[in-house]
């Protein structure tokens, strides 16, 4: 038996671990991707009014909380049936692409992109930030400090603080910008779009120069035929904040595309006894177990899963990347699951031209930005694009507005099932009778960390120093080797 | 000469404390230059049998943030008191237990009894998740959780508080300079058991709205008016909690027309937050007959809510009626 134990610090026991076995002949057996963590919003939340969901559900994760905040503001609207002025729809929205900014940026230089800007082989001590810093120079470091700050200086002008934003409710927004606020904003979306385009390049000359690097991407290990999910704009082009969720099938044909309130008639959520986390799949395909194909209703839902569901992007110089991103990759849809950190560079342009885009509005310092709810409340769902996968936020109140009960599925939930596919599939690639190629470590970390998986808000482990154990048995349980990184 | 170390651990919280710490921007430099970092996940490489190997009392600072939820939590809980010399409870969680603390209401078999039947789970053998099963290959493990969500000094001695949901940014910097002054011998660290990083007052003395000491006839709710960008939201009705929470964010909620939400904690003295709220309440109600008393005290829709927001696990109550009779049994 196998085991890898992701361990930020030390959890004994791990939050999120994965098991690997071993059969008679020393080749893969089975994987476990455990989730070992639950607290239980969807109980909690049950009783408390339905305007402090925003509130509430930010609690959920500090590092997207402006994803909860805006689906459970959705899902407010909708539970008092209020039509939010355009206004107020276009903040909310404005905040939401500069969050997905500073998200994706945090992620290419920080977290995921040092794999291939350092090279998956590169010493551990040199896969990380730092490391990326040294290798494209310390003006780079200082333009990623500059767009973090620039996303927050954003989030907290609209939405009032810089963790746990406050001012979405029902209807609206408790507030809107001034003129003075709007042109920062501008032109701090310039700058973004600059350094969006910056690090486009820097990805070509990096990634795609390097024959090396391209082959991991198109490579088979990290391939895997499934549904992709992903919400559109009217034209089907990919919008974070608000629209139809579509998805599309292996070859890329729309399967199916349901409105936010159609949710529960497609998705269903599979539940093993060994982990708190549940398996969303498509329950109009059903559930086959932890295998991809037509037949199988696992589907993915990232930043690729996006582009692959969706025509195109709303915005034209992210469409030209979309483009040449299905060029270079021989059409749509992408399975390698690698191209992922692509995906989030294109999405990351997109957002820096819609916040330039919204920022630039007539409209956009109106004082029209909540309108008053008049109906009774009842039910209603919201459901946005997290930067890890769709969010939906589910909720019945009673006529004052108080929530009976809650249904939460939360982004990275979605690729619980292919995370452990991808895992699976890396470690048997990797591992052949009762061998261990040394690279496994890493490649079996990518596999999951090109997900950016958040079980950042349950195993709080950011991906780049994700602390690995492999302890290796044999089929009588013997311990024949130990592999460790970040955990001596 | 070695430089004092530094450390940052997260437990059950949602990792925004760590995104406040973050957001100091260059001050981090200032941690850097003047403490040796050893163990902060976030920024660095976790190595937890290195601190286990670490002398007790060698960590000169550690920030732990995070509430209980089980018994993990609670084991590097007591290394890291081990290993510190100061210990700062970092945040609402470590400090109160905060939102995940709301599941204190509940027993932790209603939690996972309901995230395991909500309406798309496919779910037809009534499956929980086990802490042991045997599955076909072997036998797997997932932690066990605490019946209550505990607070960090519920578990360790905590030498300070640092309070909020997340602490601000300039409250990290503030706080970070002092020590620095404090271990270069130009400053004094307060006395053991202080709040840092916040106030001494409540949230209203630092709230720039209108205040004209108006009393009301009924609560409302925030999505059911245009509030007045200049006055004070509870003359307003609406149930903002500024009156009885801790002063040090600026009022930042209030600023941008939101209810303060209490995630500061107690004012300074207070020592049970809600009852101190329920008096604050009583205060601005504009009557002197029960019955009206009753109808305007009737427009807060969730008084345990309102009341323990933030502050259920680390109040005197600690927990819900059924939460305690779970415990027992």
């Amino acid at each position: 038996m196998q085991r890898i134990t992701i361990d930020p610090i030390t959890r004994l026991e791990g939050h999120g671990k994965i098991e690997i076995f071993l059969n008679e002949e020393g080749n893969v057996a089975n994987t476990y991707f455990q989730i070992p963590e639950l607290r239980g919003f969807e109980r909690f939340v049950v009783g408390r009014p339905i305007e402090e969901m925003a509130l509430l559900t930010n609690r959920i994760c500090g590092v997207c909380p402006e994803a909860h905040h805006m689906a459970a503001a959705k899902a407010a609207d909708a539970v008092y049936k209020v039509e939010v002025p355009r206004t107020g729809k276009m903040l909310r929205e404005l905040l939401y692409s500069a969050f997905y900014a500073t998200d994706h940026t945090t992620h290419f230089y920080a977290l995921g992109g040092p794999d291939f800007i350092m090279g998956p082989d590169a010493p551990v001590a040199e896969r990380n930030i730092l490391g990326v810093i040294h290798k494209v120079g310390l003006e780079i470091g200082g333009k990623v400090i500059q767009m973090r700050k620039y996303g927050h200086t954003v989030v907290e002008m609209i939405g009032g603080r810089k963790v746990h934003p406050c001012t979405s409710i029902p209807g609206g927004l408790t507030k809107g910008i001034t003129e003075e606020q709007r042109k920062e904003i501008e032109q701090m979306g310039r700058w973004a779009i600059e350094f969006a385009q910056f690090s486009l390049q820097a990805f070509s000359d990096i990634v795609l120069s390097n024959k090396t690097y391209l082959d991991l991407i198109v490579g088979d290990v990290y391939t895997h035929k499934t549904y992709y999910m992903g919400l559109v704009d009217a034209n089907n082009k990919v919008n974070f904040y608000d629209g139809k969720v579509r998805v599309v099938d292996p070859d890329g044909k729309e399967f199916v595309k349901y409105a936010p309130n159609e949710y529960t008639q497609h998705i269903a959520e599979h539940v093993e006894p060994w982990t708190y986390l549940k398996f969303p799949y498509l329950k109009n395909v059903g559930w086959k177990g932890f295998v991809d194909g037509k037949d199988s209703g696992v589907y993915m839902a990232t930043p690729l899963s996006r582009l692959n569901a969706s025509d195109g992007m709303a915005t034209p110089l992210a469409q030209e990347q979309y483009d040449k991103m299905y060029k270079t990759l021989g059409g749509k849809p992408v399975h390698q699951r690698l191209a992922i950190h692509w995906a989030r560079l294109i999405e990351l342009l997109y957002a820096a031209e819609r916040w330039v885009e919204l920022a630039t509005d007539p409209e956009i310092t109106s004082p029209n930005y909540h309108a008053i709810p008049t109906a009774t409340p009842t039910e209603g769902v919201g459901i946005v694009e997290a930067p890890r996968g769709t969010l939906t936020h589910h909720y019945w109140t009673d006529e004052r507005g108080v929530v009976t009960k809650a249904n939460l599925i939360v982004g990275t939930t979605n690729n619980y099932a292919p995370i452990q596919m991808s895992t699976t599939k890396a470690a048997q690639h990797l591992i052949k009778g009762g061998k261990v190629n040394e690279g496994l470590l890493n490649m079996v970390e990518m596999a999951f960390r090109a997900y950016d998986p958040c079980f950042g808000c349950a195993t709080h482990s950011l991906p780049g120093q994700m602390p690995l154990e492999i302890t290796i048995h044999n089929a009588d349980g013997e311990v024949v080797d130990v592999l460790k990184q970040f955990v001596d | 000469m070695s430089k004092p170390k530094f450390a940052m651990y997260w437990a059950a919280s949602c990792g925004g404390c760590e995104i406040a710490v973050l957001n100091i921007h260059e001050k981090i430099l200032d941690v850097d230059a003047n403490f040796d970092v050893v163990f902060w996940p976030v920024a660095m490489d976790a190595k937890y049998k290195d601190v286990e190997a670490m002398e007790d009392g060698s960590i000169t600072l550690c920030l732990f943030n995070g509430g209980m939820r089980n018994d993990e939590n609670e084991h590097i809980a007591k290394l890291m008191r081990k290993k510190s010399k100061i210990l700062v409870a970092f945040g609402s969680c470590a400090c109160e237990g905060c939102i995940p603390g709301l599941g204190n209401f509940s027993t932790v078999d209603q939690l996972i009894d309901t995230a395991f039947t909500t309406l798309t789970t496919d779910n037809p053998q009534n499956l929980r998740p086990q802490t042991s099963y045997a599955a076909p290959e072997g036998e797997l493990h997932i932690p066990t959780l605490n019946p209550m969500l505990k607070t960090l000094d519920q578990v360790v001695d905590v030498d300070y508080y640092m309070p909020g949901c997340p602490p601000e940014s300039h409250q990290i910097t503030a706080v970070v300079e002092l020590v620095i002054a404090a271990l270069q011998g130009k400053a004094e660290l307060p006395p053991k058991g202080a709040t840092i990083g916040a106030g001494l007052s409540t949230v209203c003395d630092e709230c720039t709205r209108k205040r004209n000491v108006k009393l009301i006839k009924e609560f409302g709710r925030i999505q059911m008016i245009h509030a007045d960008p200049e006055l004070c939201l509870l003359e307003q009705g609406i149930p903002c909690n500024g009156l009885a929470t801790r002063s040090g964010c600026d009022a930042r909620c209030p600023s941008v027309g939101a209810q303060c939400i209490g995630c500061y904690g107690p004012a300074e003295g207070v020592v049970d937050y809600g009852a101190r709220l329920i008096a604050a309440f009583a205060s601005v109600i504009d009557s002197d007959k029960p019955e009206e008393i009753d109808r305007i005290l009737d427009g807060l829709v969730d008084p345990a809510g309102q009341f323990y927001r933030f502050n259920l696990a680390g109040s005197l109550l600690r927990g819900g009626k059924s939460a305690h009779q779970s415990n027992d049994s």
